[in-house]
């Protein structure tokens, strides 16, 4: 798209040399400060700022990879594989912009929500944990070397847990929740810690694409790799809630605060994601007998397991945010299913699934904290008469709501169809029918609020029936703003459907 | 006024009708309503003939792109702005005629069902034109509903039977751009892919074949008196363009029109209805142009489109004029109906020139015309056809000919002295009745209808030579003869009320008892099962809430102990499972 290449014009050169470090270190620096600021609104201005140049330099640097191809900076100028190194290729790019845009989408709704869920003498360390976990996540997602990688991990997760503690404000139950997720995320980090030391052990590097050509060399390794390839993919299981290792997340979800869940919902899992495919198909490749054993009855058999079960779990469902947290289990087993089948075309949409449940998933949490911040809504049954005293928060659910179902002309219909035609085209139609299967119980568990919403009358409180009350605008805005990239990606899918395809390409080669 | 708005060159004129419908449907006065019926079609028609450019072949416009597919939302070609002119001049008309009709859903689904017409016809490509197939069906329903209670069933099974055609037309048109490299524009289809039959059999249901014609004589007569009027111009005429551009020289088509011709021809005359009549006749008039869009060729063809041209006016007066009695006497059975003449002279007069037209008496429309698709027949050595299509001309001049005018202003006096036929419907039929004069006229007149057909003819074809007249004139005396002998002999089916049975009693009487009697059946099995049914259902509801519900066995709260040996246990079957790999 040559209008797009013309936005590259107005970035200065500095920003697209340097543009991979300025991405990790700002946050970082801009966290320290940002903690000691005195002023809560100050806090709030600086980390909306700092966001935002995140997302301008993600797009640029992502729009400067779709023109000039893969870049790597050398982290003060120490060539790799001794220095580290920094990489932006068709892989990472999305998922920059996706982590940087998402950050700032939650700042702008974090303004009124944190006014209700964090104590004022709080905010400024909240911002600051939520800059350091941005920093952390841009971090693992763009750094080449491998140890880097876990470091990264490692700042996104010691700040995610404090965030999520930070939910006890409103309900006690976020200290267990964190307290759970800190456990076992430290699990996962010290199996995929331990993973990296394995393949160290191998290869005698960390830079992750001299580990790629070594083991190709070693034609997939001795045991030494198998046994490293196994702790990573349990570690990183558990950081993207692989089934049956999912069990931090409804808790974590559930009882963090809102602008939190609505920022895990939609990065950290997919980050973790990101590495499994960097993992699988970069540095190991499926090619390694070893590597596609565990691709087709790990991934696969849990990601579908888990697509099925935690489905059905979320229909039981009584609290909105667990029933979502739910769903996010079954919808990462869609993903695990396209990486598992392991053709480019399932790989691709695996990755479309990825970047489009960020935005629905994003979304309907935002909605649903709107819904708190208004009425304290936690529980499905309150959904009653939702149409009628938000009509707008609604609406956007409603349109999120099918998009996750996957009704035609949203987002999620792009990728599902797009998964399914990959699993015909790999002559898996069992697959097909587990997506068919599971979409109906996704119609099942958000038909089942958003009837509940249109069809029942507000409910009467205190003698009189609760009125018309809509989210605030700050709400609204970033609400409606991914509602409608839902509904663009399903209509005009062709931007996020190429940068899927030539991830996977890069993955896997053409076709 | 192209040229100052070029836009208007980008849209098909029938939207700006169907957008004057919408404006219809929240319009409160009645007058201005009026002035919107009568002026969309005539702008409508300005239009084509603007856009309408005789140098070229085809003027295409409104290109619309929707992912893969392109769309081509306006064509005006040689064939379809005949079809276009036809509609704007039929709206037009039936806009005069229901004048007096207060009625703000007649008004605005009479227009966006025009429109709609209009449209269809005007479309370049497969998807704009089942767009169009699907609003002309749905925005004419409610030209039934208006007939009253009784007519509320047949509305509902008009508009599934139309609802289904459409969608075999739609997946017919996938399945046929499919095959040809997905390109839609609308253009000659053929019957080699499944994808073609498909579109040949929703076609079929609309433009009423044999065995799939059912809705017609089903629904026309229970509309209201302008409804029919209205339905009668468009929905049939519009499927029978999409015969003569998509299977143009089709041998099956023969067949089923000659076929068409000959069967309503024993059920008109044992029918009471007269609009059930008129409806029959009105199948059997599109069974000559299917048959002369299967023989194909340049004077078929032409002959099928100035049947069309004509056919849609002379059969618009004919239920323009039943429509009249019907307002004034309330019915229009044969029974009690008769000797109208004395109170309705000019309503009469009008039916006559409409019977006349259809028979193809010389000087009427239909002479002209339907010559042309015979002739065509002998001409191609269809002779079976031909005895056919010969053998139903004259079954028109029976029916429609000399028994609807018949049975309704003369035979056995009824004993009714009611008023004439309002203004309005008299400026509408008198206008018709013109047009069936003119059309047919042999100095100057014909030759009008000649200039509009689409293929060049090396001499174009002779209508009024002797033989043909006196021909003409011997059948249509031995079709008088034989109902006068019928008559005299008390041999003719005598106008009672009665059913007569046609293929819709399958659907209507027998496929209801079916289900009704499925229903009640399934009633009982669905008692006597329901206490095993509910235990099942509830216990695998049970069962399931127990696993997954928040109190469940499958979502207790994990301990973080827990969930670490499960890890651990999962790193055992991953580490188990590369060991084993080769």
């Amino acid at each position: 798209m040559p209008s797009m290449f013309s936005a590259l014009e107005y970035v200065p050169d500095w920003l697209l040399t340097h543009g991979p470090a300025f991405l990790m270190a700002l946050p970082l620096i801009m966290a320290a400060i940002t903690s000691i600021l005195p002023n809560k609104r100050v806090a709030w201005a600086s980390t909306f700022i700092v966001t935002a140049i995140l997302t301008l330099t993600a797009f640029a640097l992502a729009l400067y990879n779709a023109e000039v191809g893969t870049t790597i900076y050398k982290m003060g100028g120490w060539a790799p594989p001794h220095g580290i190194s920094l990489v932006v290729d068709a892989l990472n790019a999305p998922v920059l912009v996706l982590i940087a845009l998402m950050s700032f989408i939650t700042i702008i709704y974090a303004l009124p929500a944190t006014v209700a869920e964090i104590k004022p003498n709080k905010r400024a360390p909240f911002y600051a944990a939520f800059l350091l976990c941005v920093a952390g996540l841009l971090g693992m997602v763009i750094t080449g070397d491998a140890f880097n990688v876990f470091v990264f991990l490692e700042v996104s997760s010691i700040s995610t847990y404090v965030l999520v503690a930070m939910g006890a404000a409103r309900d006690r139950r976020a200290l267990s929740a964190a307290y759970n997720y800190l456990i076992l995320g430290s699990i996962g980090a010290t199996f995929f810690v331990i993973g990296i030391g394995f393949l160290y052990m191998e290869t005698g590097t960390l830079n992750m694409a001299d580990m790629a050509r070594i083991l190709a060399d070693l034609d997939g390794g001795s045991r030494v790799a198998k046994v490293a390839f196994g702790f990573i993919i349990i570690g990183l299981g558990l950081k993207l809630a692989m089934f049956p290792l999912h069990t931090w997340l409804p808790g974590a979800y559930a009882y963090a605060p809102t602008p939190v869940t609505v920022f895990l919902a939609s990065t950290a899992t997919k980050a973790a994601l990101y590495l499994l495919l960097r993992f699988t198909f970069f540095v190991f490749d499926p090619s390694y007998a070893y590597v596609a054993d565990e691709l087709l009855y790990i991934l696969v058999g849990m990601g579908v397991i888990g697509m099925v079960f935690a489905s059905l779990q979320a229909i039981f469902q009584t609290d909105a945010r667990r029933m979502l947290a739910f769903s996010s289990v079954a919808q990462v087993g869609y993903m695990l299913l396209g990486i598992g089948i392991a053709t480019t075309a399932s790989v691709a949409a695996g990755y479309l699934h990825l970047i489009n449940h960020a935005v629905i998933k994003g979304g309907l949490f935002l909605a649903l904290g709107a819904m708190w911040y208004r009425f304290g809504i936690t529980r499905t049954e309150d959904f009653k008469g939702l149409g009628k005293t938000m009509p707008l928060t609604m609406g956007a659910f409603t349109v999120l709501g099918l998009s996750l179902i996957g009704v035609p002309f949203t987002a999620g219909f792009v990728s599902k169809i797009n998964l399914a035609g990959a699993a015909a085209d790999a002559g898996w139609w069992w697959a097909v029918g587990v997506i068919m299967l599971t979409s109906i119980l996704a119609l099942v568990y958000i038909g089942r609020v958003l009837l509940l919403a249109y069809f029942q009358s507000p409910p009467v409180v205190n003698g009189e029936v609760v009125v018309r009350n809509e989210a605030p605008l700050m709400m609204l805005i970033p609400m409606w703003i991914l509602a409608l990239t839902s509904i663009f990606i399903g209509v005009e899918s062709d931007a996020v459907v190429g940068a899927a395809t030539r991830a996977a390409e890069l993955l896997l080669g053409a076709g | 006024m192209i040229d100052q708005l070029p836009i208007l060159a980008e849209i098909n004129p029938g939207f700006w009708v169907i957008l004057a419908g919408l404006i219809c449907t929240l319009l409160p006065v009645g007058h201005a309503r009026k002035a919107f019926v009568i002026a969309a079609p005539i702008f409508a028609g300005l239009l084509i003939f603007q856009l309408h450019d005789v140098t070229t072949p085809e003027v295409l416009g409104g290109v619309l792109q929707f992912g893969p597919v392109e769309l081509t939302t306006l064509r005006i070609d040689k064939l379809s702005v005949v079809w276009g002119y036809l509609f704007c001049l039929a709206g037009v008309i039936n806009g005069i005629y229901a004048l007096h009709e207060k009625c703000r859903i007649t008004d605005s689904s009479a227009l966006i069902y025009t429109g709609a017409a209009i449209a269809g016809v005007l479309a370049g490509d497969m998807i704009t034109l089942f767009i169009m197939w699907e609003l002309t069906a749905i925005s004419s329903v409610f030209l039934i509903w208006k007939g009253g209670d009784h007519a509320y069933a047949a509305g509902v099974r008009y508009l599934a039977i139309h609802v289904l055609s459409g969608v075999m037309l739609l997946a017919g048109a996938i399945l046929h751009a499919q095959a040809n490299g997905g390109d839609f524009m609308f253009n000659e289809i053929g019957l080699t892919s499944p994808g073609g039959w498909l579109m040949l059999l929703a076609m079929g249901i609309k433009v009423g074949f044999p065995g799939l014609h059912m809705w017609m004589q089903d629904a026309y007569p229970k509309a209201s008196i302008t409804g029919t009027v209205i339905l009668a111009s468009f929905t049939t005429k519009f499927a029978i363009y999409a015969l003569a551009r998509g299977f143009e020289g089709e041998p099956i088509l023969i067949w089923i029109g000659a076929i068409m011709t000959c069967f309503p021809v024993f059920f008109a005359v044992v029918e009471n209805d007269l609009r059930r009549v008129l409806s029959y006749s009105l199948n059997n008039q599109l069974g000559f142009m299917v048959c002369g869009i299967g023989i194909g060729g340049a004077l078929a063809m032409n002959g099928v489109v100035g049947q069309v041209f004509v056919h849609v006016i002379f059969k618009g007066l004919l239920f323009m004029s039943i429509g009249a009695v019907m307002y004034r006497t309330g019915t229009a059975k044969a029974s009690e109906l008769g000797g109208l003449f004395r109170s309705m002279p000019y309503t009469a007069i009008f039916c006559l020139i409409g019977a006349g037209s259809i028979a193809a008496v010389p000087l009427f429309a239909a002479f002209v015309t339907k010559a042309m698709i015979l002739a065509a027949a002998v001409e191609e050595h269809h002779y079976i056809a031909f005895l056919m299509m010969l053998f139903a001309s004259a079954g028109v001049m029976e029916h429609s000919g000399i028994k609807v005018p018949h049975f309704t202003f003369f035979a056995h006096d009824s004993g009714r002295r009611v008023k004439e036929a309002p203004w309005n419907m008299l400026a509408a039929m008198s206008i018709a009745g013109f047009l069936c004069f003119y059309l047919a006229w042999p100095f100057g007149g014909y030759q009008q209808l000649y200039a509009l057909m689409p293929f060049e003819l090396d001499k174009p074809y002779q209508p009024y030579t002797w033989d043909h007249v006196v021909f003409q004139m011997q059948l249509l005396f031995a079709a008088i003869f034989a109902f006068t002998l019928l008559k005299r002999f008390k041999l003719y089916p005598a106008e009672r009320r009665a059913e007569i049975l046609d293929v819709d009693w399958t659907y209507r009487k027998m496929g209801l008892n079916v289900a009704k009697w499925g229903s009640a059946m399934w009633d009982r099995l669905a008692v006597n099962t329901k206490r095993v049914r509910t235990r099942f259902i509830s216990s695998a509801g049970r069962r399931l809430y127990q696993t997954f519900s928040p109190a469940g066995a499958a979502s207790e709260a994990t301990p973080s102990g827990l969930a670490a040996i499960m890890t651990a246990g999962l790193l055992f079957v991953v580490l188990l499972l590369a060991y084993i790999a080769k």
